[in-house]
């Protein structure tokens, strides 16, 4: 929905948000199901109302819990019953300066005396930080603190030991360093947010008096998105890839008139300066492990001759997929998904025309921010938050290497006549065994970022992978695969709880990064192998339909697997392990240790 | 703009506000007219009609109006347009 993209028309959304909710509502879209506890030290009705906006866009249909008012505290460490039975998914702290308790000013104190203060007030929130992760292990997501409405002493009370505004900077480094300290901790940066709205118009005071909300109900919008984009990525509802236009967008001019030298990037003039800015931010954008293609109607050679521009910064091999030819945009765009194995509405669609994002937004329903002056372009992308980042692996390090990697192999694949050939020559070796805690963080983002290999879509959080991982009643394998070209890094897991003597499969996924490998049938040899270690004699299997994940519904039939019953959802398998025969006979598998 | 031109965009709001086209305000409205007007759904009430007049109401106004005829009296006295 437009209204709900970066910029949207705060106002405009309260005004009307139950209309949205309810269009939203009427969308027929599979949205997983969260629930979200929001603790607050304020007034949060409106911001809870506007996150199930932004979350219902982002393909999240979130149920909440809300502690009384301000009673923050008292619900995290003494619990409620309620808190308790709701069992969050996440929980938010909506804490602002408000809730500052321990400052006081006093021009005659010691500095060791504010040193205490800010002791004091840190380990109120530590110690509720603690007492919830025990509780709910559940990722925590808390305000830090935005500056104050006045300085007593000026300037000096940003360095002064006794200003305010000296006060919160400190404390929120310590935010900071907690959360860099601890996994599943996450900051939401108020004093990011409030700056860019404005603090004078973020910290109107009358909002606090009248409605004890602390900050200006326009700006609940900005707060509450900023909330949604964190939970979005948590739960691997973030985007994955740009799709960039050229001519107007990575660079002033169009490049088939005007020539290499005509177009505009470099530092030369005020445009070109500010189409170099954009490309650096893309640029960057790849660091983080944001995909590159680019969408464009030119001919190939011009458009590969303006990537070479010397006074670009964005050259072709940053580019994993190049479309430059004169298609409709939302066929390019579909086939950039296919070529990537990456599905469309992953895809953000970054282009100046707006005839353009029309067509592309209407056919494929995808996200098409509206750029249309060259100086705010960054700006519009880094707000709309589509990549937010709150889990960093080595796979996000290396993205765009791997998907390179794939595209040599599928140039090596047409040398070869037979496929298992192909499959033998790529000399391939895979790692399966049981959850090393290195790897933790890499396993939760691939349970919630895989939807088209999953049989059951099951989502988990850090915390109960850790837990499932160290049970003794589950059976849990990660799988690493490496071939001649490079590390696919992890790519499969495979969850079983073991009840009686037979194994239930909880959550069976693979990245398509490294579809029709054989790695599928690889981990089912180390899986059954696993099993008849421990006596155990049969395998069900659960296959749960969502709209993305048709390509394995029959994937037990092609393990084997009888089918026991299914209707047009889901479907029961089972697997009798006597005399089973491996089935992977191309991928070199080294024993690794299990875990337990 | 006159008071009779005053109340009709307020009704809009009204009805936008709580998503019910079938609402219809006179200068006697209170609270306890509308289902769910209640203390939160005031908040957003007040919020839109600012945008709607392009005003803002003074914090006393908002703790002293009893009904929909004092909101349109600030709203005759200060709207810019």
């Amino acid at each position: 929905m437009k209204e709900l993209t970066y910029p949207f028309d705060g106002a405009f959304l309260l005004k009307n948000k139950k209309k949205i909710r309810r269009k939203l509502m009427e969308e027929k879209v599979v949205r997983i199901k969260k629930k979200i506890a929001v603790l607050g030290g304020s007034t949060t009705d409106d911001i809870i109302s506007m996150m199930e906006l932004f979350l219902l866009e982002q393909g999240i249909e979130p149920e909440f819990y809300q502690s009384e008012y301000g009673r923050y505290w008292q619900d995290a460490v003494f619990g409620t019953d309620e808190l308790l039975s709701f069992k969050p998914d996440v929980i938010y702290v909506h804490t602002t300066s408000r809730n500052i308790t321990e400052y006081s000013l006093d021009m005659n104190n010691e500095p060791s005396s504010y040193q205490e203060m800010l002791k004091r007030q840190y380990e109120h929130f530590y110690f509720m930080w603690e007492k919830l992760s025990e509780v709910y292990a559940c990722p925590i997501i808390q305000n830090n603190f935005e500056y104050p409405l006045y300085r007593t002493q000026g300037n000096r009370d940003c360095w002064d030991y006794r200003g305010k505004v000296n006060f919160i900077n400190r404390l929120n480094l310590m935010l900071s360093d907690y959360a860099s300290e601890h996994e599943g901790f996450y900051i939401n940066d108020i004093n990011y947010i409030s700056a860019c709205y404005g603090l004078d118009k973020w910290l109107e005071p009358s909002y606090w008096y009248l409605y004890k909300y602390a900050l200006n109900i326009y700006a609940i919008p900005e707060l509450s998105f900023n909330v949604s984009n964190i939970i979005k990525s948590l739960f691997g509802q973030n985007k994955k890839a740009l799709a960039l236009d050229l001519d107007n967008t990575l660079w002033g001019g169009v490049i088939g008139d005007d020539g290499v030298s005509g177009i505009d990037i470099g530092m030369e003039t005020a445009a070109a300066e500010a189409y170099r800015a954009f490309q650096q931010y893309i640029k960057e954008q790849k660091q983080i492990g944001v995909m590159l293609s680019i969408c464009s109607k030119n001919d190939y050679d011009n458009a590969v001759a303006g990537l070479e521009h010397p006074d670009g910064v964005l050259k072709p091999d940053d580019f994993l997929c190049i479309k430059a030819n004169w298609e409709p945009k939302d066929v390019n765009v579909e086939n950039i998904a296919h070529e990537t194995g990456i599905l469309p509405e992953s895809i953000v669609f970054a282009d100046d025309n707006p005839a353009e994002r029309e067509i592309v937004s209407s056919q494929l329903g995808i996200k098409t921010p509206e750029l249309d002056n060259p100086e705010d372009y960054i700006r519009i992308i880094d707000r709309n938050g589509f990549f937010e980042v709150t889990a960093f692996t080595s796979d996000d390090l290396r993205r765009n290497e791997m998907y390179q990697q794939n595209a040599e192999r599928a140039a090596v694949c047409r040398q070869y006549e037979n496929y298992s050939d192909y499959l033998l020559s790529l000399e391939m070796k895979a790692v399966i065994e049981g959850f090393r805690s290195v790897y933790i963080p890499r396993i939760t983002q691939l349970t919630n970022k895989s939807n088209q290999f999953n049989l059951t879509t099951k989502r988990y959080t850090q915390q109960e992978i850790e837990k499932v991982g160290n049970d003794k009643n589950h059976i849990c394998l990660y799988g690493r695969l490496i071939d001649k070209f490079g590390d696919n890094g992890i790519v499969s897991v495979v969850i079983g709880r073991i009840e009686d003597s037979a194994l239930h499969i909880e959550l069976w996924l693979m990245s398509c990064r490294v579809l029709k490998r054989d790695m599928e049938f690889a981990m089912l040899d180390s899986l059954v192998q696993e099993c008849q270690q421990r006596n155990i004699n049969k395998i069900y299997g659960y296959y749960y339909r969502t709209k993305k994940n048709a390509m394995v519904s029959s994937l037990f039939g092609q393990f084997g697997f009888e089918q026991l019953e299914a209707d047009e959802n889901r479907s029961k398998w089972k697997l009798e392990l006597s005399g089973y025969i491996n089935k992977n006979k191309v991928i070199m598998v080294e024993e690794g240790e299990m875990a337990i | 703009m006159n008071r009779a031109e005053i109340m009709e965009r307020l009704n809009e709001v009204f009805r936008d506000v709580f998503d019910d086209s079938s609402i219809v305000v006179d200068d006697s409205t209170t609270s306890k007219d509308i289902e769910d007007w209640d203390s939160l759904e005031h908040i957003n009430l007040v919020g839109a009609v600012e945008q709607e007049f392009k005003m803002r109401f003074k914090m006393k106004e908002v703790s002293s109006m009893k009904n929909v005829g004092e909101m349109a009296d600030i709203v005759a006295e200060r709207a810019k347009r």
